[in-house]
């Protein structure tokens, strides 16, 4: 197979490619076998700083501290979608003044990082003399970062959709709210899932940021632990664990996004987006919002 | 008003720190994440394998457990020692890179192959057809998503601040030791990250109009 930047290779290249392939083998084992020295070497696999894995109340607290972070993740994630269809809603209303408003809202949600956000939230209401906990904080900043960015997908969803959609439905007699809710959004939706999802994966991740407002979520567990002398202060062993558990949750979340795309391609209720400068859209900015 | 003109000398070097620190990251991540992408799209299988690991660890990883890491567990390593602003420049870069890789390797893709052909029959060499014909063209596409990138970088950076490093997150906790509203405070700091943003969109939109090609 050719591709864009190479041409099928013919002998002399295969040769070439066979050497690379050699060199970059032993290059990449040899940052490999650094990188695990230097973990060795400052005693980090010794069984010292892993025996907390071991203790039945660590393991209750680690699950506990996912369970923490789940629970933001599912608050934030209900609320984000439901603030999402909402604006979503208002910047294609045919009212020019709830456009406006809309707009200016989504804009300013998705222009001030996520983290200022939640400060807002829990250092800056108890000022106005409101009284908050780190997870409304937490949940708070979720659903308005990450509605914002939500209301921009599905927004451009319902545009790339084709406009014979809206024109045949209107031609059939439809008010505008059924041609909405019946003929464009299950459509947009359906074009958007894998995309949604992916925000939703960056919204998972984002639940980390409670770590620095002491929420006690996954990240701050890790912290916790890794600062405890009694087990030998594994900061690293603790850092590693939670990663992975993180990797995990996030890949589980991104491999049913990549299912979902699948059974959409053999659907046959898919139709082709028209208008893929809006998906292209939709994408950057679920890619680009990769806070936390 | 008075929180922020009483307090110029907080806000003037801490957001010139998370410039700095934006702009570090930008370039070292702009480096790493093209080589990243050029591993991912070579003929080496073990090559592309590796950029592929990096890309979907990295992706996966939430950037506070990444500054977590950096900040808390590297020292412990006893590799080369980093300052807190140097750490939180290799932790935004290390994470920012895996999604800039991801927006070079697209926008790559999004050159017809019959381009390459075409100039491949014309008789081009390899760095005649990357230079001359895939990344000129590769580039326009390419430039929206990557400062979408970029802006979500400028945003990330406020992590720092739960990371003893002294920049436009952290404006709040000095204001709340030196007795000023910190509402007042963060909502002057809101406004900043919207100039900034406001400013990477507008490079965005008059980059997007100049290069835009009718295809």
């Amino acid at each position: 197979m050719s591709t864009v930047m190479f041409d099928i290779p013919g002998p002399k290249a295969r040769v070439r490619h066979r050497l690379l392939a050699v060199i970059g083998t032993i290059a990449l084992a040899g940052i490999i076998a650094f990188v695990v020295y230097r973990f060795y070497d400052s005693g980090q696999f010794t069984a010292r700083k892993w025996e907390w894995l071991q203790y039945k109340q660590v393991q209750q607290d680690l699950l506990d501290a996912v369970l923490a972070t789940l629970q933001a993740f599912a608050a934030g994630a209900v609320l984000a979608l439901i603030f999402g269809a909402v604006f979503a809603a208002g910047r294609l209303s045919d009212h020019g003044w709830i456009r406006g408003i809309s707009t200016v809202i989504v804009e300013f949600f998705r222009a001030i990082p996520l983290l200022i956000l939640i400060f807002v939230f829990y250092y800056g209401l108890p000022m106005a003399g409101v009284e908050t906990t780190p997870f409304i904080a937490v949940v708070l900043g979720l659903m308005l970062y990450n509605g914002s960015v939500l209301g921009e997908i599905f927004r451009a969803g319902v545009q790339s959709l084709p406009k014979g959609q809206s024109e045949a439905a209107y031609a059939l007699g439809m008010r505008k709210t059924r041609v909405m809710v019946s003929v464009l959004l299950p459509q947009a939706i359906r074009a958007m899932l894998p995309t949604i999802i992916s925000q939703l994966v960056v919204l998972l991740k984002d639940t980390a940021l409670g770590f620095l407002i002491t929420y006690p979520e996954l990240l701050y567990y890790a912290r916790f632990i890794g600062s405890q002398g009694q087990f030998g202060r594994p900061i690293v062993p603790s850092t590693i664990v939670v990663g992975a558990i993180y990797i995990a949750m996030c890949l589980l979340l991104t491999g049913f996004a990549t299912y979902l795309e699948k059974r959409n391609r053999r659907s046959k209720m898919h139709i082709e987006l028209t208008d893929t400068k809006a998906k292209d859209i939709a994408e950057g900015a679920a890619a680009g919002g990769g806070a936390g | 008003m008075d929180v922020l003109l009483n307090n110029l000398d907080l806000f003037g070097p801490f957001f010139l720190t998370t410039i700095e620190l934006f702009a570090l990251a930008a370039v070292g991540s702009l480096i790493f994440g093209t080589i990243l992408a050029m591993m991912r799209v070579s003929p080496v299988p073990v090559f592309r394998w590796a950029g592929t690991a990096y890309v979907t660890v990295v992706r996966n990883t939430p950037l506070t457990l990444v500054f977590l890491f950096f900040v808390f567990a590297y020292p412990l390593l006893k590799i080369v020692d980093l300052s807190y602003f140097t750490a939180a420049v290799v932790a935004l870069t290390v994470y920012t890179s895996a999604f800039i890789c991801e927006v070079v390797r697209s926008g790559i893709n999004t050159v017809p192959i019959g381009q390459a052909e075409a100039a491949r029959a014309l008789g081009l060499g390899f760095g005649q057809i990357i230079g001359e014909i895939v990344l000129p063209q590769a580039l326009r596409s390419v430039v929206p998503p990557l400062i979408s990138t970029l802006i979500a970088l400028l945003k990330n950076t406020t992590i720092a601040a739960g990371f003893s490093v002294t920049e436009a997150g952290a404006i709040r906790q000095y204001l709340s030791e030196r007795g000023y509203n910190q509402l007042v405070g963060l909502l002057w700091v809101a406004l900043g990250f919207i100039i900034l943003v406001a400013v990477l969109s507008f490079v965005q939109r008059s980059l997007e109009k100049r290069w835009s090609v009718a295809r």
